[in-house]
């Protein structure tokens, strides 16, 4: 247990004696990385002890707060959310140091390592908390070091704007948390958190439904996503990263902490979360197809991520009320798994975003091109990244995506019963999949090759190699899941054992989820390609490469005559014209000898630029119209309020 | 198993261009011309394969992994498949899954290869091979559902069982009858054959697969059209198993039979495509929407 106290503090207190160093010198940067590396490797010693005994890692001290003692226990659960999570800040502390150097940011360097400790120190604690208080307040540092991260650049406009609506979707969720944990004390008799599967089932509904709402508006599930395009294309890469892979999976974490508190769970409950996935996924990858913002567009797949980790769950849900113990270890080992993946994959992209952005100075895809030979390293770990999240073998993310469509194909054993409605996970799934493939080839394609499309991406340079190493840990990490997925099996039964309450589980292998052939399959894959590659290179290694692309007859190509992004997406974008409304500016051609003429394209949010914004500047009108009603300035007027505020208050009174 | 996998490599690798040859010389006869030789796509082949390579300054060394992929992916997507009566030398739970991301692999090396060239031609053609396999793929998930149903198992060779015989006189056969016609949807799709795409257009704006790689040359280009072949026996495997799910314990017959099924097959692809003209690019979508809706009802069918 002390590794993990360690950890916590460690990492929590990081920035802390940056605060004492000159802002103009290093301001303890390589100390703060320190700090954050040996609280890493503190927690990951934890971790290994829980996963290697067969016991959990308990601790408790008497608490003056209300809801009794401190409590906190690291069992299988936690530990599948705390081991990407201290991978991915580790990773992302390193980074730092060559991305955001304290001598280029002397204004804010030092606010950015305070708050990117404090908040993976409260994540930890987050993550390993017994007690509805302590959970709570966890949740709240989180919030508030997350607040403070966006807004690292608060000079621009469009950084406070979106800390501003972060601000506001996180305490309304935590509104809703607040009342969760009140009803569950009410339940419970007690803050602490019920064991395993011990809750009644009786007025869980709005529990759930609470829980929805607030865990929902953290982990960005559609249609409470609003705050997190903006948020992760504002804060600095490795804070992307932070808030992308780890934090958002924090409201995953709530959501199946929740639910295996219950001893029955309603039918209902799983359809909810597997139709909410479904629109995630499907609409998260949609929106992101449609972006220009490298930014952005990563910020959109993780509400796609965050769908296919919710199919999970829900699949897992619906395992426990109809009593399939089957369909509860594939979906919820989907589910764990995949936050693992998202968490390393999406780190990954987000890091080589950064390096992209640090070379060419731009967010905008389109700015960007050929940066394959100037960035070999760079580009190498974005295409691994890539080709992980697209969910294709031999990496990671079709590891956790082919157990979900295990779990999804699973009601085929049982015709008949309402629960074949669940088959329809498996081609949303593949829509998602395909989507997220077309997207990554855009991007990787647009930014990476070609030829350069801005000045900016013609004198890009590679990165520093503190920002490489970083990366290349990751890609290691998502080979290493990819190819040896039994090594997490154990980590993935006993978590599924653990939230499913009484029911007896199958294991992961044999007939129902062979994870060693898959790893036969990934090695299989990985050698043919890289021998073939092998033989074709050495074969065409003397050929001269000193000629233009074929360019169907014309002579004189130009770098803007490429294909870009928003015109590879387009065909797409149209497909989805119904849910995705994107504006569509100029590109009219007019008269036998058209003039010169411009296309610009945007795709605004569905909810929160569609929606929510209108709504809220129509309220705000209608509530300033009413102010200037009532409060007109006519002294006359406010005496008659007076008058009739005495005279209701006599009939109540006298009544 | 180690015999049976590399019987069906040999069988693979030896038959693939064949049915090309078929394909061609149907086309040719529909038109009352005498055609190539049947044996053309394997001249092609080894005529490239002696060619040295022609690259473009922009290219980098991801140009390359599109033919690597594109011919890997069948030789290992072949082993979970039965050929014909011939049982699956790999087969375990959810194969199906790995068989139809494979596939999604080859797709995304042969789009990105394709953007290395920087060209806005081959731009396009990766733009619309996405977008429309966004289409077919839920139909190849769906009419996959249906035979895992009908078999009760998730292995591509428990699916393709000898059970499929009995099956098409049962009231499953309706549906079988429906995911046919989707699978071939599909198979004309993914293969790029008219009405789809033309193989053997001249005009790069309309091309879809064969714009993505105009740049390549001598064997990688052998590589291209070798995996595409190799793509084409494969897919043409899976319907013909279940169209023709004869099974006579002789391992000759079986193979005999299956083959007879190719080229059959082959003939049929060669009737579509001398009796239809090509669909514009806007009704591609439409027509695949529409397979999509048959293998839904397909689903609903043996569901109920």
């Amino acid at each position: 247990m002390m590794w993990l106290v360690g950890s916590i503090l460690l990492t929590s207190l990081a920035g802390v004696p940056g605060l004492f160093y000159r802002r103009e010198g290093s301001g303890g940067e390589r100390f703060a990385c320190g700090l954050i590396l040996a609280g890493c490797g503190s927690g990951l010693i934890a971790v290994a002890l829980t996963l290697l005994s067969d016991n959990v890692i308990q601790f408790a001290i008497p608490w003056s707060m209300p809801g009794g003692v401190l409590a906190l226990r690291l069992d299988a659960i936690t530990a599948a959310f705390l081991l990407p999570l201290f991978l991915v800040v580790a990773t992302g502390a390193v980074y730092g140091l060559g991305y955001w150097p304290q001598h280029n940011n002397p204004g804010n360097g030092r606010n950015l390592r305070l708050f990117y400790g404090l908040i993976s120190g409260a994540m930890i604690l987050l993550l390993s908390a017994r007690n509805g208080v302590l959970f709570l307040m966890a949740w709240e540092i989180m919030a508030l070091a997350g607040f403070f991260l966006i807004i690292t650049e608060e000079h621009k406009e469009e950084v406070r704007r979106a800390g501003f609506i972060y601000l506001i979707a996180t305490h309304t969720g935590t509104l809703a948390l607040f009342a969760l944990f009140a009803l569950l004390g009410h339940n419970s008799e007690s803050l602490l958190f019920p064991d395993m599967g011990t809750l009644p089932a009786a007025g869980s509904s709005l529990i759930f439904l609470l829980g929805l709402f607030g865990f929902g508006m953290k982990a960005g599930l559609m249609p409470m996503h609003i705050w997190l395009p903006g948020a992760h294309a504002a804060a600095p890469s490795h804070a992307s990263a932070l808030l992308s892979g780890i934090m958002i999976k924090t409201g995953i974490y709530g959501l199946v902490r929740m639910t295996s508190f219950f001893t029955e769970i309603p039918a209902w409950w799983g359809w909810t979360l597997l139709i909410l996935g479904a629109i995630s996924g499907i609409f998260g990858v949609a929106l992101a197809i449609a972006q220009h913002d490298i930014k952005r567009l990563l910020a959109y797949h993780s509400v796609e991520n965050i769908g296919i980790i919710t199919l999970g769950l829900g699949l897992a849900l619906l395992g426990r009320s109809y009593n399939q113990p089957a369909l509860v270890l594939l979906g919820l080992s989907g589910c764990l798994l995949h936050v693992v993946n998202h968490a390393l994959f999406k780190s990954l992209l987000f890091l080589s975003a950064g390096s992209v952005i640090h070379a060419v100075g731009s967010r905008e895809i389109d700015h960007f091109g050929g940066l394959l030979k100037r960035q070999r390293w760079t580009g190498l770990y974005f295409l691994g990244g890539a080709v992980a999240i697209s969910g294709l073998p031999p990496f990671n993310g079709f590891v956790s995506e082919w157990l979900i469509y295990l779990g999804a194909f699973q009601p085929i054993h049982h015709p008949g019963s309402s629960l074949s409605f669940a088959l329809l996970t498996a081609p949303a799934l593949a829509v998602i999949g395909v989507l997220a493939l077309a997207c990554f080839v855009k991007i990787f394609g647009i930014s990476f090759l070609g030829e350069p499309r801005s000045s900016g991406a013609a004198k890009a340079h590679e990165a520093p190699r503190t920002m490489l190493w970083p990366m290349g840990f990751l890609l290691l990490a998502c080979i290493w899941i990819g190819l040896l997925p039994t090594s997490l099996r154990p980590l993935l039964e006993r978590a599924a054992t653990d939230w499913s309450g009484n029911l007896t589980l199958p294991k992961l292998t044999g007939n129902l989820a062979p994870l060693s052939a898959i790893s036969v399959a990934g090695w299989l894959v990985l050698g043919l390609l890289l021998f073939i590659g092998w033989l074709l290179h050495r074969q065409s290694a003397q050929a001269s490469r000193d000629i233009g692309t074929w360019g169907c007859g014309y002579q004189f190509p130009a770098m803007r005559m490429q294909y870009t992004s928003s015109s590879f997406a387009d065909s797409l974008v149209r497909l989805f014209r119904f849910g995705l409304w994107s504006k569509r500016h100029g590109g009219q051609v007019r008269g036998l000898f058209p003039g010169r003429e411009e296309f610009s394209s945007h795709t605004p949010d569905l909810v929160l630029d569609r929606a929510l914004t209108p709504a809220f500047t129509g309220l705000a009108w209608l509530f300033r119209w009413l102010r200037s009603l009532i409060q007109n300035g006519i002294a006359a007027i406010y005496l008659l309020y007076i008058a009739l505020t005495l005279i209701v208050l006599l009939t109540l009174l006298l009544r | 198993m180690i015999g049976r996998i590399a019987l069906q490599l040999t069988v693979l690798l030896l038959f693939a261009p064949l049915p090309l040859g078929v394909i061609n010389k149907t086309k040719a006869l529909f038109a009352g011309r005498i055609g190539p030789p049947l044996l053309q796509p394997y001249y092609d082949l080894a005529r490239l394969w002696r060619k040295g390579f022609v690259f473009s300054r922009t290219t980098t060394w991801v140009f390359l992994t599109g033919p690597v992929v594109g011919l890997v992916v069948p030789l290992l997507a072949v082993q979970l498949l039965p050929f014909g009566g011939l049982q699956a030398p790999i087969s375990f739970t959810g194969d199906l899954i790995l068989f139809v991301y494979l596939f999604g692999l080859s797709r995304f090396f042969t789009a990105i290869a394709a953007l290395d060239t920087g060209s806005s031609f081959e731009g396009m053609g990766a733009a619309r091979e996405v977008t429309f396999s966004c289409l077919a793929e839920p139909t190849l998930l769906f009419s996959l559902l249906v035979l895992a149903r009908s078999a009760d198992s998730l292995s591509l060779g428990a699916l393709l069982g000898p059970q499929l015989a009995n099956q098409w006189l049962t009231e499953i056969g309706a549906s079988l009858g429906l995911i046919v016609v989707c699978l071939f949807v599909v198979l004309l799709v993914e293969n790029s054959r008219i009405p789809f795409d033309d193989p053997n257009t001249h005009l790069e704006l309309t091309m879809i697969h064969e714009v993505m790689v105009l740049d390549h040359s001598g064997p990688a280009l052998g590589m291209i059209l070798y995996g595409a072949a190799l793509k084409l026996m494969v897919m043409s495997a899976l319907l013909v198993r279940i169209v023709l799910p004869l099974q006579t314990g002789s391992l000759f017959l079986d193979l005999l039979v299956f083959l007879l099924g190719l080229m059959g097959l082959a003939v049929l692809i060669g009737m579509v495509e001398s009796t239809m003209a090509r669909l514009s690019l806007p009704r591609v979508p439409q027509v695949l929407v529409g397979t999509m809706l048959l293998s839904v009802f397909a689903l609903v069918l043996v569901l109920r």
